[in-house]
């Protein structure tokens, strides 16, 4: 057989089949650094194609030409389970004309296989890839590590495009994505900035605030119960979920502690845990930084696990339900627990539900730390503008000003008084908060429907309106 | 009294104010804010009456106001009114 190398990103495009009306899908493993999203809509602008509908993992800011495409009438559908900002305030002033569905990292693999969502091509950025396709983004010099969110839409796609900037001779050993879905490989100069894919040693936060809300998020975790000998456990990047991280290994070194797995996409902070022997595992949907790039490469218990084994929710069982805690943020959360991590307090899109509410759905104790207010808005509202999570798999909320455990849980909230830990009532925790702030003049909103949110089960679970233009 | 020269006072760090202030016959008040729409009417009045509190009437001022709280609105808005009103 003759390999499946191209010389072009048009060639491969018009042997697809790709058109007008269609679906093509990309991942976001290359995340802020990624080239090839937008040189695939441009070459799909030029060849004249349009309403096309686009599925993508995530949307970063990077990928704001998507928005000139739009206007154009080439793109007329978007998918994604997290928006960033810049992207968002488009949509947000209601640039698409269809409202974006927003689904979760496990909800969109899962709709994908159910064929609620169906493909008709899958373009996969690839760090290194062969002639037969089979690709991995463990080494080239856009390694990015984990390929997780790229598995389903390899595996369901109508037509498979890998398009690399490391090709090498076939066959490439410990691929990610085998040559059996692929069907063309294009090799371009550059498929991302390595700058932007994967950031340098993230920081702990030095912010004292921060730093409370870590020291409650680990004792909350040692007070639970579910610290023990295969304890497993997930967090966010941002500075408090680390310093949490930092806090609970020292806590697991101490009492010598040896837990199962960590989950996510992974930072250097997780792998330092895999290390020193806080857990047996790690198993990574996704890469953050150099740290974890490195070890999934070089780590035998660094494992790459795809979307669909990370947290969907009609796999026969995904991670996610063998989980014992997560951390995760928020933008607010409301007095019944539900959790808004889709728009800011404007009502502006800039995020998405991401693995939120995948893991708090299979995790047995999840965690929401934020600081009581920021810039002057109290975190806990009566109403979330956005239910991105629901409250009935939110066990516990941790600010500086203490710790509100959901009614639902009173044996957590039991033995959180029991280690003297500074439990509040949610209502109480608000009054708390607007005391310091004032209370906010609730906003206006639009009338038009610009995304809705669909939470894992596929079913719609809330919307998002648009924010009336200023002046 | 009247503001004599330029001053500013704060930062624009998150969940802080910047305030410039300048000579003017009336009081002028320009807001911009990340929580204008939530509390634009609560810092109008407090820049106001701080105003008042340093018997301030007559200063230009612009509030590049990042989310502060009352209190630190507050003791900007004072420090500002303070450093234009010195020789």
């Amino acid at each position: 057989m003759k390999d499946k190398v191209v010389s072009s990103l048009r060639e491969a495009i018009i042997n697809t089949g790709l058109k007008s009306g269609m679906t093509v899908s990309f991942h976001h493993h290359l995340r802020n650094g990624d080239f090839v999203l937008n040189m695939v809509m441009d070459e799909i602008a030029a060849l004249g194609l349009r309403d096309i509908n686009v599925n993508a993992s995530s949307l970063f800011d990077t990928h704001k030409p998507i928005i000139e495409h739009i206007k154009n009438g080439v793109v007329t559908g978007l998918s994604a389970n997290y928006m960033a900002a810049g992207i968002g305030k488009a949509v947000s002033e209601g640039v698409l004309a269809k409202p974006v569905q927003f689904r979760t990292h496990g909800g969109r693999p899962s709709d994908i296989e159910l064929g609620r969502t169906p493909i008709d091509v899958a373009f996969i950025a690839a760090p290194t890839a062969d002639t037969m396709g089979n690709c991995t983004g463990k080494t080239g010099k856009s390694a990015c590590g984990s390929l997780g969110y790229a598995f389903p839409d390899a595996m369901n796609a109508q037509k498979v495009v890998v398009i690399t900037d490391n090709l090498v001779p076939y066959p490439l050993a410990n691929w990610s994505i085998p040559e059996t879905y692929v069907d063309f490989v294009v090799e371009v100069p550059e498929i991302g900035d390595p700058k932007g894919i994967v950031s340098g040693t993230t920081k702990i936060t030095r912010d004292p605030v921060g730093l409370v809300m870590a020291s409650y998020a680990a004792k909350v975790i040692k007070s639970s119960g579910l610290l023990k000998d295969g304890f497993s456990f997930q967090t966010g990047a941002g500075g408090a979920s680390l310093a949490a991280a930092k806090f609970l290994k020292d806590i697991m070194l101490k009492e010598n502690i040896k837990g199962s797995f960590g989950l996510g996409g992974i930072t250097g902070y997780m792998v330092e845990m895999l290390e020193a022997g806080c857990f047996e595992k790690l198993l990574d949907v996704q890469c953050f930084d150099l740290r974890a790039v490195e070890s999934i490469r070089d780590n035998p218990n660094h494992c790459e696990i795809s979307a669909t084994h990370y947290a969907s929710p009609s796999a026969k069982s995904a991670v996610v339900d063998s989980l014992d805690v997560v951390i995760l943020g928020a933008t607010e959360i409301d007095e019944n627990f539900n959790v808004n991590v889709h728009t800011d307090s404007n009502g502006y899109i800039m995020g998405g539900s991401g693995g939120h509410s995948d893991t708090a759905a299979g995790a047995k104790l999840t965690m929401i730390i934020a600081p009581m207010s920021r810039a002057r808005l109290p975190i806990v509202t009566d109403h979330v503008t956005c239910v991105s999570t629901p409250g009935r798999d939110v066990d516990v909320l941790v600010t500086q000003g203490g710790i509100a455990v959901n009614p639902a849980r009173a044996e957590l909230k039991q033995r959180l008084i029991d280690a003297h830990l500074p439990v509040i009532d949610i209502h109480d925790l608000r009054e708390k908060a607007e005391k310091m702030t004032g209370k906010p003049k609730k906003l206006s909103r639009g009338d038009r429907v610009v995304a809705d949110v669909i939470y894992r089960d596929g079913t719609k679970i809330d919307e998002i309106r648009c924010v009336p233009k200023e002046g | 009294m009247k503001v004599l020269k330029k001053a500013t006072a704060g930062t624009m760090e998150s969940s802080d104010a910047y305030i410039e202030i300048e000579p003017c016959d009336d009081v002028e008040i320009e807001l911009s804010s990340v929580v204008k729409a939530q509390f634009g009417d609560s810092i109008i009045e407090t820049v106001k009456s701080v105003l008042s509190e340093c018997g301030v009437t007559g200063a230009r001022v612009k509030i590049s106001d990042r989310g502060a709280l009352d209190c630190v609105l507050r003791a900007r808005v004072e420090t500002a009114c303070l450093r234009g009103k010195e020789q």
